[in-house]
């Protein structure tokens, strides 16, 4: 008698499996849903499958973190961080290297940024050395910045940093603002919480 | 197994791409944490914040499963809450406090401390003092509570003003006065005169002694350092009464 009996059969050779084992722990993807990741790929192989093989070996060799902000990117400092056109005397702090993206995709901001990789969290370890905050404050205090744009999630933590942040701060003169909170878009108020309609009507603005 | 409770939220952790593991503190079954399915979606994301009111109900096939929550908020402070380092401050200290409990274990005292003390989160005048007492509650229902109510050498109630770092009692300015400098001092609101609004130096003199008592009693028996909450949350409270 076999002794695997009972565990689904392979259908596939070790190569399909350990590719369809390694989609599977991307987000968003299942055990189910990366097999027809893998199906696909192999399907499309020379219009999809290889360059994505090759963009992936090119940008694992290549990717690196900004020295300056901490993006990142495959040059050192990021594209952003070069970009003259960029307004330097305006800094956006965020979380992570996706709220990055995110507000880049908005396309609001034309000035530079600085990834603090993570917020203030006791509740899983996290304290003020683990995070990028030593940079921050050295990019301040080396002049030039006049307004840093806090804009970290409005969550307990990420406001505990905002805070944290505002003292560290403090001596150094610069303006300190943080995103608004309130209503989004395609928000109806009576789904809404109490904190946030109290939020949204203290910084309502003139129509 | 089945349960419905009301709760405030404490702690929130991501759990995969959809889903968070709320913990909670019920009035009936005390810390308990519990998974919410999709509780990372828009809808829920506002209400799954640290100091919101709750009502859970808890399902579990066995009774020793994490199991999964629903829930509804009923009072949602946290976005008042974010407004206010303070508020920020005591929301953190509450729940490092609230997790030297055993989970599961129901504190109906301290739950209703708890509903107080998160509703003046944001009055810097009175949260302190009432962060002190919670201590107190703490250490209380962990079975290392303070008689403070009586002179533990003298059995008077009158005019107390020390505690013995020994015994955890309080001790008249009478009994007390030979050995003040070996005494903790005990702040008029902790003692009989329950003093309405208390100075800054008497909420860090309320925090100095159940300090030396988590120290002594909680935090070092089980090899733990006092969290760093706590130091922030008295050094902004020390800064905002001083602005």
């Amino acid at each position: 008698m076999s002794s695997d009996l009972g565990m689904a059969e392979r259908v596939a050779g070790p190569e399909i499996e350990r590719l369809i084992q390694l989609l599977a722990r991307l987000p968003g993807l299942g055990p189910r849903s990366a097999r027809r990741a893998a199906l696909h790929l192999i399907r499309r192989r020379e219009e999809l499958f290889e360059p994505l093989a090759d963009a992936m070996q090119a940008a694992r060799e290549r990717v690196v973190v900004c020295g300056t902000c901490g993006n990142i990117d495959t040059v050192n400092p990021c594209t952003i961080c070069r970009d003259e056109r960029r307004d330097g005397s305006l800094l956006t702090v965020v979380e992570t290297v996706a709220d990055l993206w995110a507000l880049e995709r908005a396309a609001a901001m034309r000035g530079r940024y600085h990834v603090l990789g993570g917020t203030l969290s006791p509740l899983d370890g996290i304290g003020p050395k683990d995070l990028n905050l030593a940079s921050l404050v050295g990019r301040v205090v080396a002049g030039g910045v006049k307004e840093v744009i806090l804009a970290v999630n409005a969550t307990v933590d990420g406001q505990t940093t905002a805070h944290y942040i505002t003292d560290l701060l403090a001596h150094t003169g610069v303006r300190l603002t943080r995103l608004a909170h309130g209503v989004p878009v395609g928000g109806e108020l009576d789904y809404l919480d109490e904190g946030t309609l109290a939020a949204a009507i203290r910084q309502r603005t003139a129509f | 197994m089945q349960w419905r409770d009301e709760g405030v939220i404490i702690g929130v952790k991501r759990h995969g791409e959809t889903s968070v593991i709320v913990e909670l503190m019920t009035r009936d079954h005390g810390r308990h944490l519990g998974l919410v399915r999709g509780g990372r979606s828009r809808r829920l994301q506002g209400v799954l914040q640290p100091a919101n009111n709750v009502e859970a109900t808890w399902r579990a096939r066995l009774d020793e499963h994490l199991g999964t929550y629903t829930v509804e908020g009923t009072v949602l402070r946290a976005a008042e809450v974010m407004t206010s380092a303070c508020a920020l401050g005591g929301i953190n200290l509450i729940a490092a406090l609230l997790r030297l409990l055993p989970e599961r274990d129901p504190h109906t005292a301290l739950y209703e401390a708890l509903t107080v003390i998160v509703e003046q989160l944001t009055d810097v005048g009175v949260a302190p003092a009432l962060m002190v007492r919670f201590e107190l509650g703490i250490l209380g229902e962990l079975g290392f509570g303070l008689d403070l109510t009586r002179c533990a050498a003298t059995g008077s109630s009158a005019d107390l003003v020390f505690v013995s770092p020994k015994s955890g009692r309080a001790v008249s300015r009478a009994a007390g006065g030979p050995y003040r400098e070996r005494l903790l001092a005990l702040p008029p609101f902790l003692g009989n005169g329950s003093e309405r609004n208390p100075s800054a130096t008497d909420i860090v003199a309320g925090f100095a002694l159940t300090s030396h008592f988590l120290l002594r009693d909680v935090f070092e028996p089980r090899g733990l350092a006092m969290p760093s909450v706590r130091a922030a949350y008295i050094e902004r409270m020390i800064k905002t009464a001083s602005a």
